[in-house]
């Protein structure tokens, strides 16, 4: 195992940002921390980095305690934390030659594990850091986390505030980082990133919803599933889950997904829908994603409560 | 060490590539050197008076001469009438106002002690007092000429000198001031500010996680902060000596080491405080507030520390810029060596270490 997480438990003041988390990550696994804002996606992040120390619960990163061994752990982490944390006035090669330098290290001696990141910023290598767009940005940074060939990495949403195009590059960079055996725990509020992962967590309000891979969160989804659009979308959330047979209805884009509680008989609720005044109305069943699943496991969570 | 090096120089781009924020603080020692040497002054030069002379005779005439050629008065109105006197001070802007009673000449030769009255406008106590004491003076001399020290049988003199001041020049006075000030904020401010910039762009997160350790992180980033200290230092040093032709009596060596230990307080100083605040604003009102205003009152450069109740003169002893300022005038004006400034200097090493010793303390290895 690269990490191990056992009951893990954090609170800021009244606050329980973590609540008994527990999973592990095996080593070589790229690993998703799924969840929205505020779900302790960070806290998490910052207890493993040993930035953090918990108020219960033990880690294991490396086989090391991030709380007692932090001295011996943080030369094997490479760390990217939520925020571009670079120096701005500073060029793309001042920054990655500083980070090299305080890990112990050279550009030059690490140059074949980050080439396939640098390469691409590297003819902006006397541009200020702070004057790179945004996707560049990342792929700095990143190369500044592994620039001394860290055996974990630690990404907290690396790819938030980043554009579609380098975000798909990132994802790409980060499965080549993969096969060369570095285990990633990368942590994101993005549903559609979690098919890009090996096996993910989702989390929210300071729980483990589920930990599996993307696929079997998936496949344990059991519910009748209903793709809906029409032209008035608030008014047509609304009258769905006031219909009887709704167990949840979110937005989706343009669309509403409906999952249903029970079995429906057909042409009953384009009926109900029409009653309700609803134009240009399309329904169709489709097959669930991570983020319907996240909402099944949401809400399941909560009427337990 | 090739880390900490490469800490140095990263510490030093940022302070380069920040032109604005480098301009001001190489920038301000002129400024205020410059400021108090020749705007800011406690001299008195031509100060308006307004005359009223009631007996227009040759000795009054004689003692309003000695007044105006003084250098010190400049007649702004000749009164003549008594209750003029409210308009000169409201309209004229008079500041000192001489009035001659009647038949002074009589009065003075017959030993009948004719008084001369002598109205300050007191709205600024310190110039009133300076202005009454200047008067007093002239007209005591003249009194001493025309009798002669026989015509009094008991009779003090007082022979005075000022000692390393000669001229009595302000600047004097405000060089070790303006030296101080300058010091605490370049070197505290500026790094409490340095270090709580890492904290709020997030990059303190990536520092820490690295093998670094925090002696490292610490004092690789005040080194350049010490230069540019020191650089500063030699501003206003050069400014004082070739424009205000200020002395430097005592051992130029021993200045510099010991701005060198002030400047190791202010620095302690300056990681206290960014080890408590997490944002570059806080930090600078902090500096500002906590460390720059004792700097300015408290440390007997502005208001003599003999004169402040003692509470405040008990908060003065732990001013480290008031035992400073005391060092920088013995080795500038009075030449004194570290036989005479030890006790200063062994207050400010006491400070220092104990600064330091906290600030390494304080200063914290997690996010919390």
């Amino acid at each position: 195992m690269s990490i191990t997480i056992s009951h893990i438990t954090k609170s800021y003041g009244a606050v329980k940002a973590l609540d008994d988390i527990s999973f592990d990550v095996s080593k070589g696994e790229l690993f998703g921390l799924i969840g929205p804002d505020g779900a302790g996606k960070t806290t998490l992040i910052r207890i493993l980095t040993t930035l953090l120390v918990p108020d219960a619960g033990e880690a294991r990163m490396l086989d090391l305690d991030p709380v007692k061994e932090f001295r011996k752990l943080r030369p094997h982490i490479g760390y990217m934390p939520g925020r571009f944390s670079l120096y701005q006035d500073l060029t793309v090669l001042e920054n990655l030659n500083f980070f090299a330098t305080i890990f112990g290290t050279t550009i030059e001696e690490n140059y074949d594990l980050i080439k396939d990141i640098y390469s691409q910023i590297e003819p902006f290598k006397h541009r200020k850091a702070g004057q790179l767009s945004g996707g560049m940005k990342q792929k700095l940074a990143l190369s500044c986390a592994m620039v001394h060939e860290p055996d974990v990495l630690i990404l907290d949403e690396p790819t938030t505030g980043v554009d579609a195009v380098s975000r798909k590059e990132f994802w790409e960079m980060l499965a080549r980082l993969k096969e060369r055996g570095i285990t990633i725990l990368v942590s994101t509020p993005y549903m559609d990133e979690a098919s890009l992962c090996d096996r993910v967590a989702l989390i929210q309000d300071g729980h483990i919803l589920q930990v599996d891979t993307p696929a079997s969160i998936v496949a344990s989804y059991n519910r009748q599933l209903l793709g809906i659009k029409a032209r008035n979308t608030l008014r047509l959330i609304e009258d769905l889950r006031a219909y009887p047979l709704t167990h949840s209805a979110f937005p989706f884009g343009e669309s509403v997904h409906l999952a249903l509680a029970g079995d429906l008989t057909d042409g009953e609720l384009p009926e109900y829908l029409h009653q309700k005044g609803h134009e240009e109305l399309e329904i169709e069943p489709i097959a669930p994603n991570i983020e319907d699943c996240f909402m099944e496991l949401m809400t399941k969570k909560q009427s337990d409560k | 060490m090739k880390t900490f090096w490469a800490f140095v120089k990263k510490e030093t781009l940022h302070i380069l590539r920040d032109p604005r924020t480098l301009v001001i603080l190489l920038g301000m020692p002129i400024a205020q050197v410059v400021l108090f040497g020749f705007a800011i002054t406690n001299e008195l030069n031509d100060a308006r008076i307004a005359i009223f002379d009631a007996s227009g005779d040759p000795v009054t005439q004689e003692i309003s001469d000695r007044l105006t050629s003084s250098g010190f008065f400049q007649l702004a109105i000749k009164l003549d009438q008594e209750d003029q006197l409210e308009r000169a001070f409201q309209h004229d802007r008079v500041k000192l106002a001489v009035v001659f009673p009647p038949e002074f000449q009589e009065r003075f030769f017959r030993e009948d002690r004719p008084q001369i009255q002598l109205i300050a406008d007191a709205t600024d106590p310190n110039t009133a007092t300076t202005l009454i004491a200047y008067a007093s003076a002239i007209i005591r001399q003249y009194e001493q000429e025309k009798k002669g020290s026989a015509a009094l049988p008991y009779s003090i003199q007082t022979e005075v000198r000022m000692r390393y001041n000669e001229e009595l020049k302000s600047v004097y006075l405000f060089v070790p001031g303006v030296i101080t000030i300058i010091l605490m904020l370049v070197s505290a401010m500026m790094t409490s500010i340095a270090l709580t910039r890492e904290k709020e762009l997030g990059t303190m997160e990536i520092l820490l996680v690295s093998p670094l350790k925090p002696v490292v992180i610490v004092v690789g980033k005040v080194i350049p902060y010490i230069a540019l200290g020191l650089a500063n230092m030699a501003i206003i040093l050069i400014l004082a000596t070739m424009v205000f032709h200020m002395p430097i009596r005592g051992s130029l060596f021993l200045l510099i080491a010991e701005s060198l230990l002030f400047i190791m307080t202010s620095l302690a100083l300056g990681i206290m405080i960014s080890s408590r605040v997490q944002t570059q604003q806080v930090a600078l009102m902090i500096s500002l507030m906590v460390l720059m205003l004792p700097t300015i009152l408290l440390s007997g450069f502005i208001f003599p520390i003999e004169n402040m109740p003692w509470p405040l003169q008990a908060i003065s002893h732990i001013v480290p810029a008031r035992w400073f300022i005391v060092i920088v005038k013995g080795v500038m004006l009075k030449g004194a060596g570290l036989a005479v400034v030890w006790k200063e200097t062994l207050i400010l090493i006491v400070m220092t270490l104990v600064l330091i010793g906290a600030s390494v303390r304080s200063f914290k290895l997690r996010l919390e």
